[in-house]
């Protein structure tokens, strides 16, 4: 079976995000000046083929602290994609 | 005889003909080294050069850390031998686990690309002029890590004013503490964001990087054979 999931990589809290910052100075330009805590990640759709949901995703735990996200400045979640296969 | 310094070329390197070259100017025969190579074929140092491996997908250096000379570099440097990393290259070394730390994007967010000062943070204090030219050279670490970089002296140089004073305003990309260059733990492997491959010709500028080079070639001398 096929499982689709999203992983969502973050800058660690604490450290400058200076994409966000700038982004964020930027929205009262538009109008928008009750904004604020921007930051910027990265997204990342991957699907596994897999024989059961708990093994593929014990998969991208893996391959997300290993590989697409760095421990040092970054933090990851996993969500399950809507439309994972049956 | 000539010690061998192989440069490693991953896809997108683009300083590895620089590296070559300068380590031909300094006395040392150029070995050059294929990023799918298993073997290094005999240096007695190696230079991970500066670029844009893998275009600089997912994170600077992230890919790149994944080629066959790296298992290769990785042996190396943990048997001892001089190993440094300029710009990607130091990034390649972070992502590795080699290095501490990472590099995230600049302060400023703009790619800079010009001529800085460092101080040599050994007992010369020596302040060199070296170019830089990155889009994410700004390192940080944990506190608990930077407590123990500090601690331990790991760090080689730090970005400053052109007398060596530590000022803010020429710490170009916001690293923090002003590092430029890190040592490992053993200080056989050498990560720095400059460029002193393109600083070792008096034709063509400011020499600053020839020291970067000098300690490389001393450190294959001093290497107590395994």
């Amino acid at each position: 079976m096929k499982f689709r999931f999203e992983v969502v990589v973050s800058l660690k809290e604490g450290l400058l995000d200076p994409q966000g910052k700038t982004i964020q100075d930027a929205l009262p330009t538009l109008g928008w000046s009750n904004v604020s805590e921007v930051r910027v990640g990265k997204h990342i759709e991957l699907a596994v083929e897999s024989d059961n949901e708990a093994a593929a995703r014990e998969q991208v735990e893996e391959m997300s602290r290993r590989f697409l996200s760095n421990p040092v400045i970054e933090d990851f979640r996993i969500l399950t994609g809507k439309k994972a296969n049956r | 005889m000539r010690p061998k310094v192989g440069v490693v070329t991953f896809p997108g390197s683009n300083d590895d003909r620089d590296a070559l070259r300068a380590v031909a100017l300094m006395g040392a025969e150029p070995i050059p080294v294929w990023h799918q190579d298993r073997t290094l074929g005999g240096v007695d140092a190696m230079i991970l050069p500066g670029g844009f491996s893998y275009g600089d997908y997912l994170r600077t250096g992230a890919i790149a850390r994944f080629a066959p000379a790296m298992a290769a570099i990785r042996e190396f440097a943990e048997a001892g031998g001089p190993v440094l990393g300029i710009c990607n290259g130091f990034q390649i070394l972070c992502e590795a686990g080699l290095l501490a730390g990472a590099m995230i994007r600049n302060r400023g967010l703009s790619f800079i690309c010009r001529w800085v000062h460092v101080r040599a943070e050994d007992r010369t204090g020596e302040v060199l002029e070296v170019p830089i030219k990155h889009g994410e050279g700004q390192f940080v670490a944990s506190p608990d890590e930077l407590v123990r970089i500090e601690e331990q002296g790991l760090v080689a140089f730090r970005y400053c004013a052109p007398d060596g004073s530590l000022d803010e305003r020429f710490n170009p990309n916001g690293s923090t503490h002003a590092i430029a260059g890190l040592w490992n733990d053993t200080r056989n492997v050498l990560g720095l964001m400059p460029h002193p491959e393109h600083a070792v010709d008096p034709d063509l500028g400011p020499t600053g990087g020839q020291h970067v080079f000098q300690w490389l070639l001393t450190a294959v001398r001093d290497r107590v054979p395994a």
